[in-house]
């Protein structure tokens, strides 16, 4: 009996797997037309300098806080300008490159440690555990936006100091599931067969236990993905975050404060573009969920 | 029964220790020398740096500091702020009712309008009802909340000037006694409008903090819903001729609840959180403003204080809220 992993998988086994996934995935309509708008936010980003015709820090000095849809010497404005003059549409444009790029950073930084912490804990047992699951408990016992803040004053605010705090903040979630779903694995007849054929501590781990406890981190990285978009744009938002003039959403938002009850579109359009992101990653997660929690199928 | 209880207990220790040693390091890893950021850009003479380097401790060992740190905080004492001069738990205790009150009203909306949401969208599954609950719960869960607190100035404060743009109550009315809790204070001064006033200042910051926990208990409530009404116990008690009003209130809905507890006491640590945005956005004087202005003024006894106390706060109510959860379900105490 040889141990399953995903390597040893044919690749017809694979599109049956996906076959299968997206059988569920589209029953969720909700989570398709999320995944669509998920799709063009990603064009927009990439295609940010193709779609605007401004670029996000060039001021024009003669269109200040010009309303939506109005039109300047050097064009439209489709969203209006802030204090400074900047065009909003392709600020916010530019910004979406922040976000997701952001949200990928932290998530990848934060899965990878946490995975590695939950593995070594869950798979070692003893004061191993004892000790990573603890250190992890103390991080938990603090308000994740707190603690974030708290670190960015300890590294300087800044977006890759933001970015950072906040992996360090989530990973524990990810350690815990990790942990989780190796007690549950790791007594397994496959795990057994693969250890009495031979395999080591690192390949038991990292190629026979790990790839059977996915789903449950695929569903928590897209929760934490949406979730950093929002930390990050707190974070911008308490000036602690990017500082200006980057396009960041958050630190949009906070440099059009003070012009709220003058300027409704400087404040409305930055939180929309948070709003629409967050929620469409919101809905692939359901959609994702559906799909690869079994529990769930068909209930 | 004891034994649960007393374990629990046993167990929050080592994360206390825990803690304490992050709100200790956190002013000790800070880049460059903690006596230089102290004094800010003034500047120091040679001397007084070693006098003040003296005088807060920091030329002795880093063990003899933390025991030293801890022997005060386990007696009360957090220090004092670099800005007011005051002791830091007087600070703390000052600003902490606001927070209280400012969370316990989100909490109450959260909670009387997320359960019995949740609860019918579950029995009306599939139904109109269902669907526009769970996707403005959807939404809800999505908000950035500082955006959606602007949003709510804009409309409330600017356009239609229902409500103040930000403080606790009119400036017209002072409670030198007071107990903080502004509801209670304005209540018990008899002063006409005093409550009104208080009320008007209370319920913005209170939706916008309540969004978020109330999105998650609607769809924690609705799940545990949709399990507990698909067990045999339901179906028996459906069976028997028992009136629909009474399998939902009576059988589902307080099995369902058993979860949504948890959940509830899970959205302390997030209340926190969203207090810090909230808070800042109305300028409410609380914990989390409190926390946001120390940190930018790098009153470093402050947010070591502030973190220290916020942390054992969120970790005693999670205990609490473990505890009621052994004493409604044995299953877990006999584990």
């Amino acid at each position: 009996m040889s141990e399953v992993t995903e390597t040893d998988i044919p690749a017809g086994t694979r599109r049956a797997q996906f076959a299968e996934f997206w059988f569920y995935y589209k029953e969720n309509r909700g989570a398709v037309i999320a995944l669509v708008v998920f799709a063009l936010i990603l064009l927009a980003a990439i295609f940010a300098p193709l779609l605007s015709s401004h670029g996000p820090d060039t001021q024009f000095r003669d269109a200040l806080l010009a309303p939506p849809l109005s039109a300047g010497a050097d064009g439209h404005f489709w969203l209006g300008t802030d204090a400074v003059g900047r065009d909003i549409l392709a600020r916010l444009l530019f910004g979406a490159r922040y976000s997701l790029f952001v949200g990928v950073v932290v998530v990848l930084l934060a899965l990878s440690v946490g995975v590695i912490l939950g593995l070594f804990a869950g798979w070692f047992g003893g004061w191993v555990d004892t000790v990573i699951m603890r250190v992890m408990d103390i991080i938990l016992a603090f308000p994740s936006l707190l603690l974030a803040l708290v670190f960015v004053a300890v590294l300087g605010p800044g977006l890759v100091n933001a970015m950072i705090a906040i992996a360090i903040v989530y990973q524990p979630h990810f350690a815990r599931l990790t942990r989780a779903a190796v007690l549950s694995e790791k007594n397994r007849d496959y795990v057994m067969a693969a250890q009495v054929a031979g395999a080591g501590n690192m390949r038991l781990m990292f190629r026979t236990v790990l790839p059977n406890c996915l789903a449950p981190l695929i569903v928590q990285a897209t929760l934490s993905f949406s979730n950093a978009i929002l930390d990050v744009a707190a974070l911008g938002f308490l000036g602690m975050g990017a500082q200006p003039p980057t396009p960041e959403w958050g630190t949009m938002l906070s440099e059009a404060r003070e012009f709220i009850l003058r300027a409704w579109w400087v404040v409305t359009f930055p939180g929309l573009a948070i709003l629409i992101t967050v929620l469409a990653i919101n809905l692939m997660g359901d959609g994702l969920r559906d799909a690869l929690d079994p529990k769930l199928k068909r209930s | 029964m004891i034994r649960f209880f007393l374990g629990k207990i046993l167990w929050l220790i080592p994360t206390l220790i825990g803690i304490t040693i992050v709100a200790f390091g956190f002013v000790r890893v800070l880049p460059g020398d903690p006596v230089l950021l102290m004094a800010g850009e003034r500047g120091l003479t040679p001397e007084r740096h070693a006098e003040l380097t003296h005088q807060l401790g920091f030329d002795r060992p880093i063990w003899v500091q933390y025991s030293d740190f801890l022997w005060k905080v386990l007696h009360g004492d957090l220090g004092d702020s670099l800005v007011t001069h005051k002791p830091v738990l007087h600070e703390f205790l000052t600003l902490f009712p606001a927070t209280v009150e400012l969370g316990l009203f989100a909490m109450v909306l959260a909670v009387v309008i997320g359960v019995p949401v949740g609860v019918l969208a579950a029995i009306k599954r599939g139904s109109w009802f269902d669907q526009i609950s769970m996707g403005t719960a959807l939404v809800g869960y999505s908000m950035p909340i500082f955006w959606w607190g602007l949003l709510l100035i804009i409309l409330f404060s600017g356009i239609l000037k229902w409500t103040p743009v930000s403080g606790r109550i009119s400036l017209i009315y002072y409670f030198p006694n007071g107990t903080g809790f502004m509801l209670w204070d304005a209540l018990m001064s008899g002063q006409k409008g005093a409550l009104t006033s208080a009320l008007s200042h209370l319920i913005l910051p209170s939706i916008v903090l309540a969004t978020i926990p109330l999105a998650v208990i609607a769809r924690q409530t609705r799940s545990a819903m949709l399990e507990v009404l698909g067990e045999d116990y339901v179906r028996t008690a459906r069976a028997k001729g028992m009136p629909p009003r009474r399998v939902v209130g009576v059988h589902a809905l307080r099995n369902a609840m058993i979860p949504v507890i948890t959940t509830i006491g899970l959205q302390v640590g997030m209340l926190m959180a969203g207090a810090i945005l909230t808070e800042t956005i109305f300028s409410w004087p609380g914990i989390g403003k409190w926390m946001v202005d120390s940190i930018s003024r790098r009153d470093y006894p402050s947010v070591q204080g502030g973190l220290l106390m916020i942390a054992v706060i969120v970790m005693v109510v999670n205990l609490i809220v473990d505890l009621l959860y052994g004493l409604i379900n044995p299953r877990i105490r006999h584990r």
